[in-house]
């Protein structure tokens, strides 16, 4: 799915990126732990986080992560922003809560990241 | 610099400064990227050097980060001052943290960092000295069959 049909499911303001809306998404992932985040997040995933600091793009960043969606309304400070934008990261930011987004996202066909006991 | 046997650089990392926790990780995965390194690996590289980063931010006073490139492996060896590990066997499980409220705040302190450094990595030498500080070493082969 593309980014730009996310921002329509999720009725979603684009923060960053907008030049971005045609990136292919195929799986997400959600966590306000960004230890976790690091632990099992996969390469091109879309991340779903309430967590708005600065560290919430570093780590999406660092896992090549393809977009990050603010849920429960919450925006990235303008340090959070300002790294996005650098690192030509998405940002994209919902009213709805996470677990509304998450099954939003997922009955639409986007598929999650592995279990732990499914990595070797 | 650019020594015969490789690339080296080392960066300087200041406890407690979250603002730019991560930004050593960002330029050594840009270096990476630039030399043209594998990009499996470069992942790799770039969530272990940032969990030992973030580690380093929360945990220590002040600590240090070689970044050492050569035709076999890449090498992040990590020192820093600060209260050191009481028992590392405890501090390599999964979910054993000793994160105040700040750092879980931060969306860190899970308890995962230090195992997922191991996991991501060739190889992983862990010493600390209570008081004094913690050291890392990091390794990650470029081609499997240097694994050793």
């Amino acid at each position: 799915m593309k980014l730009r049909e996310i921002v329509n499911l999720l009725d979603a303001e684009i923060m960053s990126g907008a030049e971005n809306m045609d990136e292919e998404i195929k799986l997400a992932g959600a966590s306000d732990l960004m230890s976790d985040v690091l632990a099992f997040g996969q390469p091109g995933l879309i991340l779903l986080t309430g967590l708005t600091n600065p560290q919430s793009v570093r780590t999406a960043d660092i896992i090549e992560a393809k977009a990050i969606v603010y849920v429960r309304g919450k925006k990235p400070d303008a340090d959070g922003i300002a790294l996005a934008q650098k690192k030509k990261i998405p940002i994209l930011s919902t009213q709805f809560m996470m677990f509304k987004a998450c099954g939003i996202l997922y009955r639409n066909g986007i598929t999650g990241v592995s279990d732990p006991k499914d990595k070797s | 610099m650019e020594p015969e046997n490789g690339f080296i650089q080392e960066f300087k990392v200041k406890g407690g400064d979250f603002s730019k926790a991560g930004s050593i990780s960002t330029e050594i995965k840009e270096i990476l990227q630039e030399v043209g390194i594998d990009s499996s690996i470069i992942r790799r590289v770039a969530i272990a050097s940032y969990e030992a980063e973030m580690n380093m931010v929360m945990y220590s006073r002040k600590g240090e980060v070689s970044f050492i490139l050569d035709s076999v492996k890449i090498l992040i060896k990590t020192s820093d001052e600060g209260p050191g590990i009481e028992d590392i066997d405890k501090a390599m499980q999964e979910g054993f943290s000793t994160a105040t409220d700040e750092m879980r705040e931060m969306g860190f302190g899970a308890g995962m960092g230090l195992p997922n450094i191991k996991k991501h990595s060739d190889e992983f030498k862990i010493t600390s000295e209570i008081g004094k500080g913690t050291n890392l070493s990091i390794t990650f082969y470029l081609e499997q069959q240097n694994k050793q």
